[in-house]
């Protein structure tokens, strides 16, 4: 059984004593390469010399499995294992070779571009913290000579948005609103999240123009912030339902909200034109933005139409419903238009 | 030998994790298959229960899933503080719970006019994406559990909720009025309660411990969403 193409293996025949010599050869390395010279040994011997090279390496010991399987299948066989068993151990560290290289790139690439990592700075908020924030964007301040700080944080702005979209589901599921060719948190999530990015960057874009200190990351926490005010309307008023409430509250809370963002963004900006121009637009945006949230999803029954007969009906008619008893067909969206488009004129008659 | 290289991750010889460190107490015998794997991303020990689960039949593997789906089903509606939920993580228990509530909570597509009801796809996205959000948010706090577990843990204490639905199903048989109502009010309540207990239960250890509330308040807000699609659902 000598192997010709294997000058330090030639005599061995598989037998007993040769054994302990090739052990040692392995064991006195005690480095992790794999030596080639007792790579085209096989016949008989690899089932521990592969084990012992993959623990070395920690490589999956299903491999020295598989080869031992396969060597001790060729065991009975016999003969010329030389060159196959050759041929064989030298593939197998190939692609144990291109195996490493690959994983070893692939994790390179996927921590570069899916590491969360690049978030976490923004994360870094204690429950203090956040509740300070929150109480601070209901108070506008004065000065406004020198700019004033904002926290850059995305987890209070994306908590309240997320809030939001709660409460707004809440709204629409007790008005019973009905969304054709679209779904109630669909609408919800696009409506705010939409909101939140759209108007951030419509007003950094504007901020840009006006040449205004304030950064895209500053703009979002600043407007995430904002919207505490709107959801603290929209809680209250989803539950009670009453329309002067609702006004009363959409120029309290609405307006200390806006004139916080307003009074930050004024002591960011130099010159009267530009200051005009970007709070009008931003006071404009938020307000009008608590308005059609309130409208829009906030279905008014039938019976306010009633009211618009005579002054003597009280105009609060409206009731609560949390399960649809009895849909009438003709629910649709222009009802709810039209309704709220008559109650804003009947309410703003009467005052 | 081969064997002892062969063995499932016993926990107390793998290279350290600071966070399950006290599991080096426990012992696993040999022949408990761990299923699911713990933090560490690299030793991948499942070719070898491909090799030596391969040859069983059928109904052994299902068997064995489904035991361990019960045991883990068991964990949340008894919720101590075990690493069970966290060391054996899977994702089947997340999955039934999640077609089993989307499917009752579907509308009937013939009355799609009339009623608000969510599709099935939406309660599906609207479970695994929530999943997927609450646990990015954890992990930017500052947490230590891995992705799939804190899913895992997030889809298993959906059971309450779902314990909820077919309750409120049988409830709604009765015919609608305000008792139906308020009955299935308490009840969406107490589920939606138990729901968020057993989740910080297994999700509160993985948190700095000054950040736990931060950490909680979208699992809230999850489950709150959740209920409420339970609450509101009606049969047409």
């Amino acid at each position: 059984m000598a192997t010709t193409a294997a000058p330090t293996g030639g005599a061995r025949n598989g037998a007993g004593p040769e054994w302990g010599g090739f052990e040692e050869n392995i064991q006195g390395g005690g480095s992790a390469v794999i030596d080639m010279e007792n790579m085209d040994d096989t016949s008989g011997s690899s089932f521990e010399d592969m084990g012992e090279l993959h623990q070395r390496l920690r490589e999956e010991e299903v491999d020295a499995d598989a080869d031992t399987d396969a060597a001790a299948a060729e065991e009975e066989d016999g003969e010329f294992l030389g060159m196959k068993g050759f041929k064989g151990q030298l593939s197998r560290q190939v692609a144990d070779q291109m195996w490493q290289a690959g994983k070893r790139q692939a994790s390179r690439g996927f921590s570069l571009y899916a590491n969360i990592d690049i978030l976490r700075p923004y994360f870094d908020v204690e429950p203090a913290q956040v509740r300070s924030r929150l109480l601070e964007s209901m108070i506008p301040i004065k000065m406004v000579n020198f700019p004033q700080k904002i926290a850059g944080e995305l987890y209070g702005p994306l908590m309240l948005v997320f809030t939001l979209v709660a409460i707004l589901l809440h709204g629409m599921k007790t008005s019973d609103t009905i969304i054709r060719e679209g779904t109630l948190m669909g609408t919800a999530i696009g409506t705010c999240f939409g909101y939140w990015l759209g108007v951030s960057s419509f007003i950094y874009f504007l901020a840009y123009l006006c040449n205004a200190q304030i950064t895209m990351l500053q703009m979002l926490a600043l407007l995430g912030y904002g919207l505490f005010g709107h959801c603290i309307v929209l809680f209250i008023t989803y539950n009670i339902h009453l329309h002067a409430l609702f006004y009363l509250f959409w120029l309290l809370v609405g307006g200390l909200s806006t004139m916080r963002m307003v009074a930050v963004l004024v002591s960011r900006t130099v010159g009267p034109t530009q200051r005009l121009l970007l709070c009008g637009t931003l006071a404009a945006l938020h307000m009008l933005f608590l308005l059609y949230l309130h409208f829009a999803y906030h279905k008014v029954v039938e019976g306010i139409l009633d009211t618009l007969e005579g002054p003597n009906i009280p105009p609060i008619q409206r009731v609560p419903r949390d399960i649809p008893a009895m849909l009438p067909a003709a629910r649709l969206p222009t009802t709810i238009l039209n309704a709220t488009a008559k109650a804003i004129a009947v309410t703003l008659q009467s005052h | 030998m081969a064997e002892a290289e062969e063995s499932p991750g016993d926990p107390g010889t793998a290279s350290p994790r600071p966070l399950f460190a006290g599991l080096s107490d426990i012992t696993i015998s040999q022949d408990i298959p761990v299923e699911g794997e713990i933090t560490i991303p690299i030793r991948s020990r499942i070719r070898e229960f491909d090799s030596s689960t391969l040859n069983e039949s059928v109904h052994n593997t299902i068997m064995r899933d489904l035991k361990a789906v019960g045991k883990k089903f068991m964990h949340v509606l008894y919720p101590r503080k075990s690493n069970t939920l966290l060391r054996d993580w899977d994702l089947w228990g997340p999955l039934i719970l999640c077609v089993t509530l989307a499917l009752m909570l579907q509308r009937d597509p013939a009355d799609s006019e009339k009623d608000g009801g969510p599709h099935f796809a939406e309660v599906f996205v609207i479970v695994w994406f929530g999943a997927v959000t609450i646990t990015l948010n954890s992990k930017l706090l500052g947490g230590n559990i891995s992705f799939f577990q804190s899913l895992c843990v997030l889809g298993y204490c959906i059971l309450p909720l779902t314990v909820a639905m077919l309750i409120c199903r049988l409830v709604l048989l009765a015919g609608p009025g305000p008792v139906n109502f308020m009955v299935r009010l308490f009840v969406v309540i107490v589920m939606f309660a138990w729901s968020i207990v057993a989740s910080t239960a297994f999700l509160a250890d993985s948190q700095p411990p000054n950040r736990r509330a931060l950490a909680v308040y979208p699992v809230f807000l999850f489950y709150f969403v959740i209920s409420w699609m339970i609450l509101t659902f009606t049969p047409q």
